[in-house]
């Protein structure tokens, strides 16, 4: 069988000799050694180390286009789970364009409790308040469709390089799709079922090469 | 919004790929664990349950002074779903065990008059232990199996003045049957076979059937919140029976 | 029994046949529960010990957040049937000191302070004892924690050392863990030279005792390889 082997590290492993270099994501400095904190994927370049998590849940970070589910309606504004460990808000002024007299208003007009928008991370603050924001070109409140989850490290597969994962599923499939950086995905379409189809396969065999061609494979297939 | 699992039920199919009436794949393994006088590890998919049987003496029941006493218990370990928390046993952690404990008390499998040592003062107690490992539907099923399994291994330990002689044995335990639990789910009018946990979170109704060797039926449990109707019972029956006699081929 | 009834040792071989520097054979597995954030299973011999990680996650009830840093939470737990005689379900005041020593020799480890007003729960569950079991625990729960993407300084590694017979012996079997003159738990981060768990029972010299840490740090550096290969293993992309 040929194997070829990621250049991973592990937490604790030796990246680099800091020199100047910004410190990234998933790396700490010790005595100006550089080091993992997770298994991942380094890069190192003369500027910046750092080193993608292959595992883990999503934090968020500022200008992440994510999908989330509104789960609490507030006097200003609305609490929305993002699949996070941190629940993000949702400020009214972020999400309504004209003024709102909330003392006569009941804001669950404009987005109520377990209904899905899609929305990006505005502000992440240092002790994790997370605010998003609906002014955005691509947000909108996702009405209809189904939602599928998959684990946050594997989205840049179900993109693909340039879209070309993401983008040979919505053609085959004549669906809708967005991919939220957060895992989160909804599809909308007549034939949702291949696309769900397809996008299991790539979950659960995003390690293999080839994938694409047996996703390919997969949506060709009339059933 | 609707779940991904009826989006791909209406087009018959499930999200595993898999019919309507078949079950996940089954891996049994036998004597998992030596330190127990009896132990299985099943997993139907991706469930993972081990189950451990110990031998302890005990009194018997008053009403029963020559027989010896089964006691199953189950624990939804924390490690098994990011839902199940520690502490004392849940409502339904007990409704597994006791579901479980009937199958195997009514099919009446275990010759419990066989473990007496002397009639009114010692018998043998079977602790069946129930560890649910992983959590992806159906625990059930899987727990009644791994029980079975691990009562048809168990071997009696040799007693000498009253004590116990752990790793010595006197015979195995006397298990004359094979019952197997086979579980339906019912979601939007579909009769699904061992769901699994995406398919557990949309079902409307749940029900468990034990058959023994010779198809007769020794324990039911219905689960879940809504209703079922006199045909899909009809229909459920039939399919428990069909499909212990394929899960038994299984059991040693 | 008393000690001293069980012959230990016998010319220069310990009951189950090993050496004294010998420990016995490792299996470890990742990815064994599929729901979980991250999950182990190592054994030691016979000893068998499971862990599953979840976290981080938002932490309830709200007090007990920190608004600096996550916490960890560590359960370690026996099945009732991992030993001889029949183990009740609930935790026993020993399961509970277990569970708090787990922790704080996982903790020096992991970078809490990335994940404020949040948790990290390790729960890990005794499938069979046969000595060693808070050791083979925290080397299962490091693989977990990594493989749940949790951020780390290092692996942290385990092992037992004790002495039979004024003998110093490697990785405790279960009648050596009850019967032995001394026993040893040690827990490190090997790439860090760094002592995250040292508990002790028994009678020893101050020499004694180095010989013995000496023991333990080279088993965990062995320990540490056996694990960082599990780890690669898991991401060798194949066709």
């Amino acid at each position: 069988m040929n194997e070829k082997e990621r250049p991973i590290v592990l937490p604790g492993e030796f990246l680099c000799q800091r020199e100047g270099k910004k410190i990234g994501d998933n790396v700490y400095e010790e005595d100006g050694k550089v080091f993992s904190k997770v298994i991942g994927i380094p890069k190192i370049t003369d500027s910046e180390v750092s080193v993608i998590a292959l595992s883990g849940k999503y934090m968020p970070k500022v200008g992440d286009r994510v999908i989330g589910t509104i789960i609490g309606v507030e006097v200003a504004g609305w609490f929305v789970d993002i699949n996070s460990p941190y629940v993000a808000f949702l400020p009214l002024g972020e999400a309504v364009e004209e003024f709102v007299d909330t003392s006569r208003v009941d804001i669950s007009k404009y987005y109520d409790v377990n209904e899905v928008i899609f929305c990006r991370i505005l502000k992440v603050a240092k002790n994790k308040i997370i605010q998003v924001t609906m002014h955005d070109l691509q947000a909108k409140k996702l009405v209809g469709g189904v939602i599928v989850k998959i684990t946050p490290s594997k989205v840049p597969r179900v993109i693909g390089k340039g879209g070309s994962m993401i983008n040979l599923i919505k053609n085959k499939t004549n669906c809708e799709i967005l991919v939220g950086q957060n895992g989160v995905i909804w599809i909308k379409g007549k034939d949702k079922s291949k696309a769900i189809e397809a996008i299991l396969l790539i979950e659960k065999e995003s390690h293999i090469i080839g994938l694409t061609e047996k996703v390919e494979k997969m949506l060709s297939e009339e059933k | 919004m609707d779940s991904y699992v009826l989006e791909l039920l209406e087009k018959g199919k499930r999200i595993d790929g898999r019919r309507l009436d078949e079950f996940r794949k089954i891996e049994i393994r036998e004597n998992v664990v030596e330190k127990a006088e009896g132990s299985a590890s099943v997993k139907i998919g991706e469930t993972h349950v081990i189950a451990g049987v110990k031998m302890e003496l005990g009194q018997p029941f008053p009403d029963s002074p020559d027989e010896g006493i089964l006691v199953v218990n189950a624990e939804f370990t924390p490690l098994a779903s990011p839902e199940f928390e520690p502490g004392p046993p849940g409502e339904d952690e007990i409704e597994l065990a006791r579901v479980v404990d009937r199958g195997i008390r009514e099919s009446k499998c275990i010759e419990l008059e066989k473990l007496c040592i002397k009639p009114g003062e010692s018998v043998w107690c079977i602790f069946v232990d129930i560890s649910i490992l992983n959590h992806q539907g159906n625990l059930l099923d899987a727990s009644a199996l791994a029980s079975l399994v691990a009562l048809r291994n168990t071997r009696i330990p040799k007693v000498e003045d009253g004590k116990i002689i752990r790793g010595e044995y006197q015979g195995r335990l006397p298990v004359i049957f094979k019952p197997i639990n086979v579980t339906v789910a019912k979601i939007k009018g579909n009769l699904l076979v061992d769901p699994n946990f995406e398919e557990e979170k949309v079902t409307e109704a749940k029900v468990s059937i034990s058959v023994r060797d010779d198809d007769k039926i020794c324990a039911i449990q219905k689960q879940g919140s809504k209703e079922i109707l006199f045909e899909e019972i009809d229909k459920i029956i039939d399919l428990a029976i069909e499909k212990s006699k394929e899960i038994r081929k299984l059991v040693k | 029994m008393k000690r001293g009834e069980v012959k230990l040792l016998a010319e220069g071989k310990r009951i189950d046949g090993r050496k004294p520097e010998e420990m016995r054979n490792v299996e470890i597995k990742v990815d064994v529960i599929s729901r979980s954030d991250g999950s182990a299973e190592v054994a030691f011999g016979r000893t068998r010990v499971l862990a599953s990680v979840y976290g981080p996650r938002t932490l309830y009830p709200k007090y007990l957040q920190e608004h600096e840093t996550g916490i960890l939470r560590c359960r370690y737990s026996m099945a009732p049937f991992s030993v001889d005689e029949r183990k009740s379900p609930a935790p026993d005041r020993r399961s509970i000191e277990l569970s708090k020593v787990i922790r704080l020799a996982l903790e020096p480890a992991i970078f809490l302070e990335d994940f404020p007003k949040t948790v990290v729960d390790v729960y890990l569950e005794v499938i069979e004892a046969d000595g060693s079991t808070r050791v083979t625990g925290i080397n299962a729960s490091s693989l977990a924690l990594a493989l749940a993407g949790i951020p780390m300084r290092d692996l942290v590694c385990a092992c037992s050392v004790g002495k039979i017979d004024n003998t110093l012996i490697l990785d405790l079997n279960g009648k050596e863990d009850n019967y032995s003159e001394v026993d040893m738990a040690f827990a490190m981060m090997p790439g860090k030279g760094k002592i995250t768990l040292l508990q002790m029972d028994g009678l020893v010299t101050k020499e004694e005792l180095k010989k013995l840490i000496e023991m333990a740090k080279s088993a965990c550096e062995k320990i540490y390889e056996m694990q960082k290969n599990a780890l690669r293993e898991k991401y060798k992309v194949s066709e």
